[in-house]
């Protein structure tokens, strides 16, 4: 009977442990695959919480793979990470503009990739409206990739490396379009960038001192640009015209190109202010090289028009101290946890 | 005392929860009687009374235009049969691309639909409004169909091309891609084509057909007659696929149903 009543209390026992072998409390540091949804503290829910995705490993190493894939593109030698480069928080370092194939280029500056799953619209001009079909843009473009769904289905279908990343993923080695974009919508939706200094701050954790530049820059911050750069992720994803004189060589009609709407006409959308020292050039075009371009086109060139936005009639004036400060908070907003880790470098 | 009690309790509970619950293993079961079958929609692409026939064939608009069609191909989605006591079956995953470029599109096999006669059809032109919202889709949805547009996205509704002597663009195309699932100019229609009082009768040993008539001539005439000469190239939603939209609303029409 004792024996059996020990038995009784060994189970029990045992089954109290292994419920209770993890304590929330301590996040155990991330290894180099993990993969799971973030929703940092202040933040709003997400647009896209991967509804009909579930998260997977296997999935998001599928994801980075095709990231990756050259064989993407007509010719095979462009892929997305050639334009979206990691070091520079998946922006196109020193491109104002980026090339296609057979030497083509386009009419926009590609923009940095993260915190994706808060988009409301994709592109400059929204005209992409889900995360998942995002990629088909960029790879049927004539001036990027040029390439045929079937096609690149196709390639895929006779790679052999694929046959086994997409059985890993989902079971059996059939490429479709929904497997390709649910694994990429995993790869891009786990970009997320929420640990730069200025984050630190505002969570009150350990590197989160802002000296009494970087908060005189965060005031000015707050009084002029936060109306449309809106924290926490530092963009209202509306549309905009901010008054840059229209690109007489790429007469490129913004928001309008989706909408047909003359209202829209030179629109496009807020960029986020985070990794700003990161995703040079700026503008819809790239066509300016530095913040301090950006800031003397607010200063002294807002070109005025029916759709200028109104906000920005009588430009924003800086003093040199300010624009100093200012300067010094945007500094805050790089996030080098999120630029150094190694779970969205290129694998090969 | 107290300490055994509790781990007799413990062993108590672990014991009840370990003991296996008698199954009723039944005996070979005997297979339900069938009680759904199956339903054929058939497309027949027209232009007026003629058989629509891609390159070779040229007809005419109700502006008087001439023109060739060259690729016709629309998508039929939601489709509901309303049975003679008035219970409706719903077909689940109702997304069909009919292009008249592949036979097999022409022909929709709907099944699971329960035993009854049938006296009445609804299903909608185009792809609605939630899945053009939805991300990756698959099946007839899988944008590598190319009825997705990339820059703007959603869904090409219904796309007719070809080309005629009226148009003023490149080569005298048509290149018509209806689109537009949202607002005053959605271009999404549902139908319900009547039966003429015939009915579809659904059994065990019959498979009814629907023969359904899809007439191009209904794009171009009414309420709106469309010139070509003005209009030729639609390749986003706004008011001139609304207009068209408009007038292929009554495209449909039932031809006659096999029992």
């Amino acid at each position: 009977m004792r024996f059996v009543l020990n038995i009784g209390l060994v189970i029990t026992i045992a089954a109290g442990i292994s419920s209770c072998s993890v304590d929330p409390a301590i996040k155990p540091v991330l290894p180099a695959d993990n993969i799971e949804q973030v929703v940092p503290a202040g933040w709003p829910q997400p647009v896209y919480k991967f509804e009909n995705n579930p998260l997977s490993v296997e999935k998001f190493k599928l994801g980075r793979e095709l990231f990756y894939e050259e064989k993407l593109s007509a010719d095979n030698t462009i892929s997305c990470g050639s334009c979206h480069q990691n070091f520079v928080a998946f922006a196109h370092s020193e491109h104002a503009l980026s090339h296609g194939i057979n030497g083509s280029f386009g009419i926009r500056n590609s923009p940095g990739l993260f915190n994706l799953n808060w988009n409301t619209s994709f592109m400059w001009d929204g005209g992409v409206n889900h995360i998942e079909v995002q990629p088909l843009a960029p790879i049927t473009n004539p001036v990027e990739m040029n390439e045929d769904m079937n096609n690149v289905l196709a390639k895929l279908n006779a790679d052999g490396k694929y046959k086994l990343l997409f059985k890993n993923a989902y079971g059996d080695e059939e490429v479709t379009t929904e497997r390709m974009f649910k694994s990429l919508a995993q790869f891009m939706g786990m970009m997320y960038s929420y640990n730069s200094k200025y984050d630190l701050y505002k969570r009150g954790e350990q590197g989160g001192n802002m000296d009494a530049q970087e908060m005189a820059g965060y005031q000015l911050y707050q009084q002029k640009c936060a109306s449309c750069h809106t924290e926490p992720l530092f963009t209202d994803y509306a549309f905009r015209n901010n008054g840059i004189a229209v690109n007489i060589n790429l007469q490129d009609s913004g928001r309008a190109h989706v909408t047909a709407d003359p209202n829209d006409r030179y629109k496009f959308k807020t960029p986020t202010l985070r990794n700003i020292m990161l995703t040079a050039p700026y503008m819809h075009d790239g066509r300016f090289n530095t913040i301090d371009q950006v800031l003397n086109h607010y200063a002294s060139g807002v070109v005025q028009g029916p759709t200028l936005d109104p906000q920005l009639q009588s430009g924003i004036q800086l003093s040199a101290q300010e624009r100093t400060e200012l300067k010094a908070f945007l500094n805050t907003l790089t996030d080098y946890a999120f630029v150094y880790d190694t779970r969205f470098k290129d694998p090969n | 005392m107290k300490k055994t009690f509790l781990l007799i309790v413990i062993v108590a509970v672990v014991i009840a929860s370990c003991k296996k619950d008698p199954v009723d293993e039944p005996a070979t079961p005997t297979p339900p009687a069938a009680t759904t079958g199956s339903l054929k929609i058939e497309f027949e692409n027209m232009v007026d009374t003629n058989e629509l026939v891609l390159n070779s064939e040229t007809y005419v608009n109700a502006n008087n235009d001439s023109f060739t069609v060259s690729k016709f191909k629309y998508y039929i989605s939601n489709i509901k049969l309303t049975k003679s006591d008035g219970t409706i079956f719903t077909e689940s995953e109702s997304y069909h691309l009919i292009d008249e470029d592949v036979t097999s599109s022409k022909v929709l096999t709907l099944s699971g639909v329960p035993f009854g006669n049938y006296t009445a059809i609804s299903f909608m032109i185009g792809v609605d409004s939630t899945r053009n919202v939805s991300g990756a889709q698959s099946g007839a949805l899988d944008p590598a169909k190319g009825m997705f547009w990339s820059w703007s996205s959603g869904y090409i509704m219904a796309k007719l091309e070809g080309n005629s002597p009226s148009s003023p663009a490149t080569n005298h195309g048509l290149v018509l891609h209806m689109g537009g699932f949202s607002g005053t100019n959605s271009v999404l229609k549902t139908l319900t084509p009547s039966f003429n009082g015939s009915m579809a009768n659904v059994s065990s040993t019959v498979t009814p057909e629907i023969h359904l008539k899809a007439d191009i001539a209904e794009w171009f005439k009414s309420p709106t007659t469309v010139s070509f000469a003005t209009t030729h190239t639609i390749h986003m939603g706004g008011a001139a696929a609304k207009s068209i939209a408009d007038n292929y609303a009554d495209m449909f029409s039932v031809e006659h149903i096999h029992n």
